[in-house]
């Protein structure tokens, strides 16, 4: 890691980010940021258990990655975490997701608000196809029916296209489809999008694996430079990754009955450095997985 | 080929050769395949070269702008029928679109609900009904019953109830090619699930929903037998919904079944204004499903 990424992201700089701006007042009052944590977290697809009993939480403000061999359960589990789980027919989640002092999973809460309050990325860059550029962006507010002036939607559109550093590239073709743009400049404008209505926590499910190295760096950076403003979750096949942008990891892995269990959650430079399991130790030397 | 299947391919080992006899039998498939294709394409142009032939001379400036004359008197035109099917096609497809679309949506969208099934397979059975049997339906319920006499409006119901299922099936098959990764990202982004079918599932299914419309609207266009029962034809302009009205299909089969030489010709020609609707609508229709967005 180069001195100025450990600089950035040390730097806690962002705040003129984290503070509200003054055009966004139409955009409801809520507080910047929430905790998350799981108790007992179990998804299930039909009768199949994919997820069992996960207890993490999630350090506000931070980058916490989620590693593990293909078909542990991580992007399930990060599923979970806005109920986007359960849209899967037949899928559902016991246990309890805690968002600040919002009960995920109770019977009152609008899976509709949850998601409200907690974006998703995509493993596949996913513009809307017959959006533009600018539409996409603006996509979010007006899906919730934010009354916004053509003023502060503008504002809005060109603020989240700088925080998802697409604004120079694409400023000249906000009127464009998305779909023209590269997979990389998809992906962060996926991410604008996310980042347009204000969540608290943004969750990553594989962002960068449809991507080449170059478009992945850049994510990367991004990620980094967004941990100051939004708690970030990602699930990443990629160890390097995980080490490069979090801040702490969790390591899920599937057991033999196919139930994704975490084995172990800690600073990242200490899960990489020295596992504390003997079954982490083998995933990141590569010996299975 | 016959160069191939006589020259001795010696460098080739004798497994891996493949026998005269089964190139033969493959030059035999293929012509046969290309007989069935020119016949099929024969009998397309034969059609549509004779309506051609027959229909022009009924073309004049009179046959689109006249009403059809009494028994027996020459000249006139089809300018009712026109308006007819034109005011049909308004009526039922007001009706018939909508519903087909919402069925539609009902089944993909709402997958999980246990009415789709029945849904789908309701469908699938009015589709599967003789058109003249919708005709009788809709006489017994609305020219019998309801309105009590014939209407233009029991045409357009009947004519509603043929493409109900078309657009149905049509969107349904439209709307699962939508990527799910859109519906997950709409639904991530705080979403409600009508707004996501409405904002961007539609949208994104719009040109393929615009072809059902389209598809529905030509098919139902050259319905005759439904309409014989309900708007029965009308001699005169007319625009009222609760009396009887002209269409296409009807006056050619008014003009065709007369004993006058100079009706049959007005017959091919309406015929030949028929086709060309049609036709029009088809290439319509794939400029619109070809449409992207820049």
């Amino acid at each position: 890691m180069t001195m100025r990424e450990t600089a950035s992201r040390e730097a806690p700089g962002a705040t003129e980010a984290r503070a509200r701006p003054a055009g966004d007042s139409t955009a409801p009052a809520a507080p910047r940021v929430f905790a998350l944590r799981t108790e007992s977290l179990s998804a299930y697809y039909g009768a199949t258990q994919a997820v069992g009993d996960v207890d993490l939480s999630f350090e506000v403000g931070a980058v916490t990655a989620i590693i593990g061999p293909s078909g542990c359960g991580k992007s399930t589990l990060l599923r979970c975490l806005n109920r986007m789980h359960e849209t899967t027919p037949g899928a559902h989640a016991t246990g309890r997701v805690l968002l600040g002092a919002v009960d995920v999973y109770a019977p009152a809460t609008d899976p509709v608000e949850v998601r409200s309050m907690v974006g998703m990325v995509f493993q596949k860059p996913n513009p809307f196809p017959m959006m533009s550029v600018y539409d996409n962006v603006a996509a979010g507010p007006r899906l919730r029916g934010w009354k916004m002036s053509r003023r502060e939607m503008d504002d809005l559109v060109e603020r989240n296209l700088r925080r998802s550093a697409l604004w120079d590239e694409v400023k000249d073709k906000l009127h464009r489809s998305g779909a023209a743009l590269s997979g990389g400049q998809q992906q962060r404008l996926c991410i604008a999008r996310a980042l347009a209505t204000d969540p608290s926590v943004l969750l990553m499910d594989e962002p960068c694996s449809a991507l080449d190295p170059i478009a992945t760096y850049k994510i990367e950076e991004l990620v980094r430079e967004l941990s100051h403003e939004v708690t970030i979750v990602i699930v990443t096949h990629n160890m390097q990754q995980a080490s490069r942008v979090s801040e702490r990891t969790a390591f899920m892995l599937a057991a033999d009955d196919g139930v994704g269990r975490l084995v172990e959650f800690g600073k990242t430079d200490d899960l990489f450095t020295m596992p504390r399991d003997s079954r982490t130790e083998a995933y990141i030397t590569g010996r299975f997985g | 080929m016959s160069v191939a299947a006589i020259a001795p391919a010696s460098a080739i080992p004798a497994r891996h050769r493949v026998a005269a006899r089964r190139r033969i039998a493959q030059g035999v498939v293929i012509g046969l395949l290309l007989l069935a294709t020119l016949v099929a394409v024969a009998l397309l142009v034969t059609i549509l070269g004779y309506v051609v032939v027959r229909g022009l001379p009924a073309m004049n400036i009179a046959f689109f702008t006249e009403r059809p004359r009494p028994f027996g008197e020459v000249g006139g035109g089809i300018a009712p029928a026109l308006i007819g099917t034109l005011l049909l096609a308004a009526v039922s497809g007001a009706i018939a679109i909508p519903v087909g679309i919402a069925a539609a949506v009902f089944v993909v969208e709402y997958r999980a609900g246990r009415f789709a099934a029945p849904v789908r397979f309701a469908a699938e059975l009015i589709a599967g009904l003789p058109s003249i049997v919708i005709g009788v339906f809709v006489w017994a319920f609305l020219v019998r019953g309801l309105v009590g006499h014939y209407a233009a409006i029991a045409g357009a119901v009947s004519l509603a109830v043929i493409m109900v299922p078309i657009v149905a099936r049509t969107v349904e098959e439209v709307l699962r090619l939508v990527p799910n990764s859109l519906r997950e990202a709409a639904l991530a982004l705080g979403a409600p699930r009508w707004r996501v079918i409405l904002s961007v599932v539609l949208p994104t299914a719009r040109a393929g929903v615009l072809t059902a419309a389209i598809l529905a609207l030509a098919r139902s266009a050259g319905e005759t037998a439904p309409l014989l029962l309900t708007a029965l034809g009308n001699d005169f302009f007319s625009t009222d919904l609760l009396r009887p009205i002209a269409a296409l299909p009807l006056q050619i089969y008014r003009y065709a079944v007369s004993p006058y030489d100079d009706w049959h010709a007005k017959a091919w020609g309406a015929s030949l204004v028929l086709v060309v609707v049609i036709g029009a609508v088809g290439v319509l229709l794939r400029a619109v499903a070809r449409q992207r967005v820049r």
